[in-house]
């Protein structure tokens, strides 16, 4: 092109590389035969920045690419269930056996737990700081008049909660309960815009917590624990699944180094997650 | 104020620096959209070209439909194309869902009603009379055609980009049949609403910035291309 001096020689230039561009955007091969396991999992291992350090290791070393698809609970275990993934991570373990006594899921293991924790603003007008019992400090919340910030999306953390309305014998409902419909990241913004009461686990509270004007005021209930499990999803019911990846998955997540890399992931020195299929790997 | 000011600095920063994640992402949107665009063109323009030249019952309804389908929300493409593509759903067998497939599919969705509504409206305003004097010359119908949509080129190429404009941009469909698979499905839009989930602010706004930035681009790209081509007729 630039063996003709004579005029538009810029323009045709600037075009041609673009069109060079634009053919090798198109035909870029799109990952065509590498091996894809897809992994439904809940944002908070998603949002904490766990997966992002637990699943390299797992991709180089067995050249698959895991496929990550971070949505509540809920629908990861729907996913599943409908066989669009072939395996999940989450946190919610009376869904999780139900999926396993249907029939959907096979091989469910223990991974790691972390817990919940109520959190709310510091002048905290509920009166519920260093409270160590759940229930009693949601009646107080809801008898102070105070917002409370359910995710109101059907995952884990929405379950436990509900649990915990439950066990307190009240109905959320009215002005103060205000149910959101998104992830925890954005629960946990709006909480603190509105200067509410939420309840989160505490891998995404740390994760967050630098940018938010809450603290927290409830922890250490029994009945916050939050116990993470990986099932495969039944390969005999979708006969395409992806079942050997899905294995070698749970084989790495309950392996001693990746419950070595979970305990390990911390945030201001905090564990978000303590591993719990090795035990003696355990800080 | 301060995170406005900071995403103004990371938007700068993240395009100067070759960031190969960012560039994954726009990769990802581009090639999406693009195909998208490349897909349904062909076709919207020929049925643009249909309604506008062709009389026949259902013409006006037609029409009308496409003006409406025009406000068609994304994540009700993005529903749809979902329960499709879902193992359970009609076409389940092709095994699309959480790929670039199924955004290509849904964007196509979103943009055709586009298409068709705005190159109808520059083909019926065209000058009538090329397409008689084509016929008159000895051209075929099929180069009648192509000579009438050379000459409203403009009008089309606008359709063109408000078009990709809408796709390029769209959060809904693509979040839900994509499933924001990181290298894999994760476009501008989608990542933005992730950063925005994760309270990363700056993120977000530096991402729609290079967003903004790759239209300028692109729309400088085609504005070359069709001054070239005028110096050239």
């Amino acid at each position: 092109m630039i063996r003709n001096p004579k005029g538009r020689t810029l323009s045709a230039a600037l075009q041609h590389v673009c069109l060079v561009l634009f053919a090798a955007l198109l035909l870029h091969p799109a990952y065509a035969d590498e091996q894809v396991l897809r992994l439904a999992t809940t944002t908070s291992t998603d949002n904490s920045g766990l997966l992002a350090i637990l699943l390299p290791p797992f991709e180089k070393s067995t050249g698959i690419q895991v496929h990550v698809i971070a949505v509540g609970t809920g629908k990861a275990l729907r996913l599943a269930r409908e066989g669009d993934v072939d395996v999940v991570l989450v946190h919610a373990r009376k869904a999780e056996d139900k999926l396993v006594s249907d029939g959907y899921g096979v091989n469910r293991r223990d991974v790691m737990y972390n817990d919940f924790v109520i959190v709310g603003p510091d002048s905290d007008p509920a009166g519920i700081r260093g409270m160590n019992d759940a229930v009693a400090a949601l009646g107080k919340i809801q008898a102070s008049g105070s917002i409370f910030v359910s995710r109101g999306d059907d995952s884990g953390t929405n379950k436990k909660e509900l649990q915990l309305w439950q066990a307190a014998k009240l109905s959320p409902k009215g002005d103060w309960y205000r149910e959101a419909g998104q992830g925890m990241g954005k629960v946990l913004q709006m909480t603190g815009e509105l200067g509410a009461y939420t309840l989160t686990d505490r891998g995404t509270w740390l994760a967050m917590q630098s940018k938010l004007p809450l603290k927290v005021l409830v922890s250490g209930d029994p009945r916050l624990f939050n116990p993470y499990g990986v099932i495969a999803v039944n390969p005999a019911r979708y006969r395409d699944t992806n079942y050997r990846g899905a294995m070698r998955l749970i084989g790495w997540l309950t392996s001693v180094e990746g419950q070595k890399i979970i305990a390990d992931f911390k945030i201001d020195d905090q564990p978000l997650f303590i591993p719990t299929a090795v035990p003696t790997a355990a800080p | 104020m301060g995170d406005l000011w900071a995403a103004n600095r990371q938007a700068f920063h993240l395009l100067i620096s070759g960031d190969a994640e960012l560039w994954t992402i726009i990769g990802i949107s581009f090639r999406v959209s693009v195909w998208a665009i490349l897909i349904a063109a062909p076709v919207a323009l020929l049925l643009a070209f249909a309604l506008a030249r062709l009389r026949f019952t259902g013409r006006r309804l037609l029409i009308s439909t496409f003006h409406t389908l025009m406000a068609l929300p994304a994540v009700v493409v993005g529903l749809t194309v979902y329960m499709l593509l879902a193992r359970n759903g009609l076409l389940g067998d092709l095994r699309w869902l959480f790929t670039q497939k199924a955004m290509v599919v849904g964007q196509i969705i979103l943009c055709f009603p586009l298409l068709v509504s705005i190159s109808h409206a520059t083909l019926r305003e065209a000058d009538q009379r090329v397409w008689e004097t084509a016929l008159t010359l000895g051209a075929t119908r099929w180069h009648a055609m192509l000579t009438l949509m050379y000459e409203v080129r403009y009008g089309l190429m606008a359709a063109l980009i408000a078009a990709f404009g809408r796709i390029i941009a769209e959060v809904g469909s693509s979040m839900m049949v994509g499933g924001n698979i990181a290298h894999h499905t994760r476009n501008i839009p989608t990542a933005i609403a992730l950063e925005t989930s994760k309270g990363e602010f700056a993120q977000g706004i530096a991402l729609g910035f290079v967003l903004l930035f790759l239209a300028l681009a692109l729309n400088f790209t085609l504005n070359l291309v069709q001054s070239r081509s005028d110096k050239l007729s």
